[in-house]
C-alpha cells in the first residue's frame, strides 16, 4: 500500500495564529500520477505543499512522502522531492548556468558539470545559459525553475501554480514536459487556476477556505458533483440569460461565445426552469458539465463536502 | 540520497561563489565598499586641521629677564600661538583654560633667564586643552624645535654650551582634559574600525534580508543546506571586501597624513580578521531578527551609533562615565580601536595584542550562536 503512494497524508493542518490556513487535509496521490491542485487564492495550496516538502511544520497531520514520515523525516524529504515555488526565486543577478550550477553544488551532485550541462540541453536553455535570469520573459524563467527543481533527479515535483504568467505556447510545451517526465515515473502535485491544465491531469483536489471539497479523477469530479448542464443557442441569447437567472433551479447561467450553458445540481428542476423557454427561437441541447461549471458549483456551496 | 547530512565544505563553497558573482554584479554596493572609506577619510582630512596656526594661548610671565622674552617672541614668530592675553596668577590662567578662552597655556618661571644661563635647565611648563588634539597636536610637536633655536641661535653661539643632548630647558607638556592624549595620529586609524563596523553590519544585514524580500530565501531552505554553511559562505567573501577597506585605509593615512606604522602589518591583518568576523557576525544576527531591508538599515544604525561614541572614536574613553565605559568595553569597535592604535603607534607585538582581542572573538561567537539559534529552517 505504502509503495503505491508517492504521498499519502491525512489530517494535515496548518494554523498561523488562529487564522487555520489548511485544514485536515488527507490526500493520495500514486505513483506517476498527475494530480492537479485546484483551488481559489488564498485557499491553502502554497501552506500545503510546502507543509509536504518540510518548508512549514506542520500542526497536526500524519502519512508519508515518498515513503517518509512526513512530520518526522521532512529534512530527508526536502532532499528528494523538487519544489518550485509561486514566485520565481532564483537569483536574479546570476546567469541560467550559475543558478544551475548552485543549485547542483547544494546537492551535492555528482559529474556536476554534465549534470548542468544536460540541464541546459534538455530544456532548450543552452542559447541562453548566459543570460542573467532577472532579465528572462516569465517563459523562460518557468524553463529555468524546472530545470532546477530537476536536476537532482527527484521522484516527487510538487509545482505551485507553475505557468502564471507564461504564454500559451510555453504552456503547452511545459504540459509536454510534464507529460513526458510522468511517463518516466515521476510523480507530480501541480498548482493551478487553469481548467484545461486540470483537464490534463489524472486526478484533482480542490481545496476552498483551506478545506478540501473535492478529490478524484476529472470524470469522477464531474459525476460526483451531479450538475446538468444545457446548452441554448440562437438569437437575443443576454435577454434570455437575464430571465433564467434566478430562477429555482438554475445556479449558473454562463455565455460561452454563442451558446448559454445553463447549470444545476437537480436534472429535473433545471429542466422545468428552462421548459418555457424552449421555443423555437433557441436551440436546445443538453451537454456534459465542464470542469469550470462544477468548481464554480462547489465554491458557491461551502460546506457541501462531496468526498470519494 | 542519504550524504549531505552534516556540514559540507562544498555547500559552503556554493554559496561563497554565488555571493562572489553576486557582489561582483551589484556595482553600487561595491561602489559604497569602497566609496564610504575613501569619503570619510577625505572628510576627516579636511576637518583635521594637520597643520594649525594661530592658536589662543596665554602666558604667565613670571621671568624678567631677557631669555624668557626671547622664548616668547619667537613662540609669537612660529605663527602656531596666538598670545590673546597675558595673566597675572596661576589661578587665573586656569580658569582661561578651563573655560576654553585660550588652548595653551604657556608658564615661564621666575627664575627662567638665571637658572637658564647656569645650565640648571629650567622648567616651562606648558599646559594645553587636548579635547581637540587634532588642533593641539601639531603645535605641542614644534614645540621643542621653536624653544631649541630660539634659545640656542640667537645667542650666536655664546650659549653654546647649553646644547646638550636634553636640550637647554626641561619642557613639561600636560594635555589636559584628555589624558590620553589622543591626536589625528590616533583618528585615522581609528577610521579604520569605524568603516569596517559600518559597512561590514550593514552589507551582511541587507545580503541576508534582501535573499528573503526577493523570495530567493525559500529556495534556499528548499534546499539540503545546513543553516552554517550559509552563514559562514554569507561572511567569507565580505572578509574580503573589508581587507580591501583596511589596505585603502591604512595606505592612505600613511602616504596622506603620515601615520607611523610601528608594528608588524602582519599582526594586524590577523586582529582585523578577528575584528570583521565579528562585525559579519553581528550583520548576520541582525538580518535573522529583521523582517525587511528598511529594518536591517536601522539595525544597523542601532549598533553603529553606541560604537562610535561609546568606543573611545569621538570622546576619550576614560573620560566617559563608568556606565558608558562598562557598555564601551563589551563593543568590539572599543577594543580594536585600542589594538590598532596599540600595534600602528606603540609598536606592540602579540602578548599585548591577545589580551584585548580575545574579548572582540567572545563578543564574534557569542553573536554568532544567537544568529544560528534565529537562523530558521523554515518558513514559520
Ligand atoms: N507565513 C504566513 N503567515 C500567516 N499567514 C499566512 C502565511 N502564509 C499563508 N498565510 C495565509 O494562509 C492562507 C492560505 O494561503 P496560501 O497557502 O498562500 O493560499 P494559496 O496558495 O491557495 O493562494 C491565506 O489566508 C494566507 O494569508
Ligand atoms: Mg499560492
Amino acid at each position: 500500500m505504502t509503495e503505491e503512494f508517492a504521498i499519502d497524508v491525512r489530517g494535515m493542518t496548518k494554523r498561523f495564529g488562529k487564522h487555520t490556513a489548511v485544514d485536515h487535509v488527507d490526500l493520495q496521490v500514486r505513483k506517476g500520477e498527475i494530480c492537479g491542485f485546484l483551488g481559489p487564492n488564498g485557499s491553502g495550496k502554497t501552506t500545503f505543499i510546502r507543509m509536504l516538502c518540510g518548508l512549514l511544520r506542520a500542526d497536526e497531520g500524519s502519512g508519508q512522502c515518498l515513503g517518509h514520515d512526513v512530520i518526522k523525516d521532512s529534512e530527508t524529504i526536502k532532499r528528494e522531492v523538487g519544489y518550485m515555488t509561486q514566485k520565481f526565486s532564483f537569483w536574479e543577478d546570476l546567469t541560467i548556468e550559475e543558478n544551475l550550477d548552485f543549485v547542483a553544488r547544494m546537492y551535492s551532485l555528482k559529474n556536476r558539470r554534465e549534470t548542468v550541462r544536460q540541464s541546459l540541453d534538455r530544456l532548450g536553455l543552452t542559447a541562453r545559459k548566459t543570460q542573467l535570469a532577472g532579465q528572462l520573459s516569465g517563459g523562460w524563467k518557468q524553463r529555468l525553475a524546472l530545470a532546477a527543481c530537476l536536476i537532482h533527479e527527484p521522484q516527487l515535483l510538487l509545482l505551485d501554480e507553475p505557468t502564471a504568467g507564461v504564454d500559451p505556447k510555453a504552456r503547452r510545451d511545459f504540459w509536454k514536459e510534464i507529460n513526458e517526465l510522468a511517463g518516466q515515473g515521476l510523480t507530480f502535485l501541480i498548482a493551478t487556476h487553469y481548467m484545461d491544465e486540470a483537464e490534463r491531469c489524472h486526478r484533482l483536489a480542490f481545496i476552498e477556505n483551506s478545506k478540501l471539497l473535492t478529490h478524484g479523477t476529472v470524470a469522477e469530479v464531474i459525476a460526483q458533483s451531479h450538475l446538468t448542464t444545457w446548452a441554448a443557442d440562437g438569437a437575443d441569447l443576454l435577454q434570455l440569460a437575464g430571465q433564467l437567472q434566478g430562477r429555482p433551479g438554475v445556479e449558473q447561467v454562463v455565455p460561452f461565445g454563442n451558446t448559454l450553458h445553463v447549470s444545476g445540481p437537480d436534472q429535473a428542476a433545471l429542466e422545468q426552469a428552462i421548459a418555457p423557454f424552449r421555443t423555437p427561437q433557441y436551440n436546445w441541447k443538453q451537454v456534459p458539465s465542464g470542469l469550470e461549471d462544477v468548481f464554480i458549483h462547489l465554491m458557491e456551496k461551502p460546506g457541501e463536502t462531496v468526498s470519494r | 540520497m542519504t550524504n549531505g547530512r552534516g556540514f559540507s565544505f562544498q555547500r559552503l563553497w556554493a554559496i561563497v561563489v554565488k555571493e562572489f558573482i553576486q557582489m561582483r554584479r551589484d556595482r553600487l554596493t561595491f561602489a559604497m565598499m569602497i566609496g564610504i572609506p575613501l569619503i570619510q577619510l577625505i572628510l576627516f582630512s579636511f576637518a583635521i586641521n594637520t597643520d594649525p596656526k594661530h592658536l589662543s594661548a596665554a602666558v604667565l610671565l613670571a621671568d624678567r629677564g631677557p631669555q624668557g622674552r626671547a622664548l616668547l617672541s619667537a613662540l609669537k614668530n612660529s605663527s602656531y600661538f596666538q598670545f590673546v592675553r597675558q595673566v597675572q596668577t596661576e589661578s587665573e590662567a586656569h580658569d582661561a583654560l578651563a573655560r576654553g578662552e585660550v588652548q595653551f597655556l604657556i608658564n615661564i618661571p621666575e627664575s627662567f633667564t638665571r637658572d637658564l644661563l647656569r645650565g640648571d635647565r629650567p622648567t616651562l611648563l606648558v599646559e594645553a586643552d587636548a579635547t581637540d588634539p587634532g588642533a593641539t597636536g601639531g603645535p605641542l610637536g614644534a614645540l621643542p624645535s621653536i624653544i631649541n633655536a630660539a634659545l640656542l641661535n640667537d645667542a650666536k653661539g655664546v650659549l653654546d654650551y647649553l646644547a646638550t643632548a636634553d636640550g637647554p630647558i626641561d619642557l613639561r607638556v600636560h594635555a589636559k582634559y584628555n589624558p590620553e592624549a589622543i591626536t589625528q595620529y590616533t583618528i585615522v586609524p581609528g577610521l579604520l574600525g569605524v568603516v569596517l563596523t559600518m559597512t561590514m553590519v550593514m552589507i551582511t544585514s541587507l545580503a541576508i534580508t534582501r535573499e528573503r524580500e526577493s523570495g530567493t530565501m525559500e529556495n534556499l531552505l528548499s534546499m539540503p543546506t545546513r543553516p552554517l554553511e550559509v552563514m559562514i559562505g554569507k561572511i567569507v567573501p565580505y572578509i574580503l571586501v573589508g581587507y580591501i577597506q583596511m589596505a585603502l585605509i591604512l595606505a592612505v593615512s600613511h602616504y596622506m597624513f603620515h601615520v607611523p606604522m610601528l608594528g608588524n602589518i602582519f599582526l594586524m591583518m590577523c586582529v582585523t580578521l578577528v575584528f570583521i568576523a565579528a562585525s559579519l557576525a553581528v550583520g548576520v544576527t541582525f538580518s535573522t531578527l529583521a523582517q525587511n531591508q528598511r529594518q536591517a538599515m536601522q539595525m544597523t544604525m542601532f549598533f553603529f551609533l553606541p560604537s562610535i561614541l561609546l568606543s573611545g572614536f569621538m570622546f576619550p574613553f576614560r573620560g566617559m562615565p563608568e556606565w558608558a565605559q562598562a557598555i564601551g568595553e563589551i563593543l568590539p569597535l572599543t577594543h580594536f580601536l585600542r589594538l590598532v592604535r596599540g600595534i600602528l603607534l606603540k609598536g606592540n607585538g602579540l602578548e599585548d595584542v591577545i589580551r584585548q582581542l580575545w574579548q572582540i572573538a567572545l563578543f564574534g561567537v557569542v553573536v554568532l550562536i544567537i544568529a544560528v539559534l534565529r537562523y530558521r529552517k523554515t518558513l514559520d
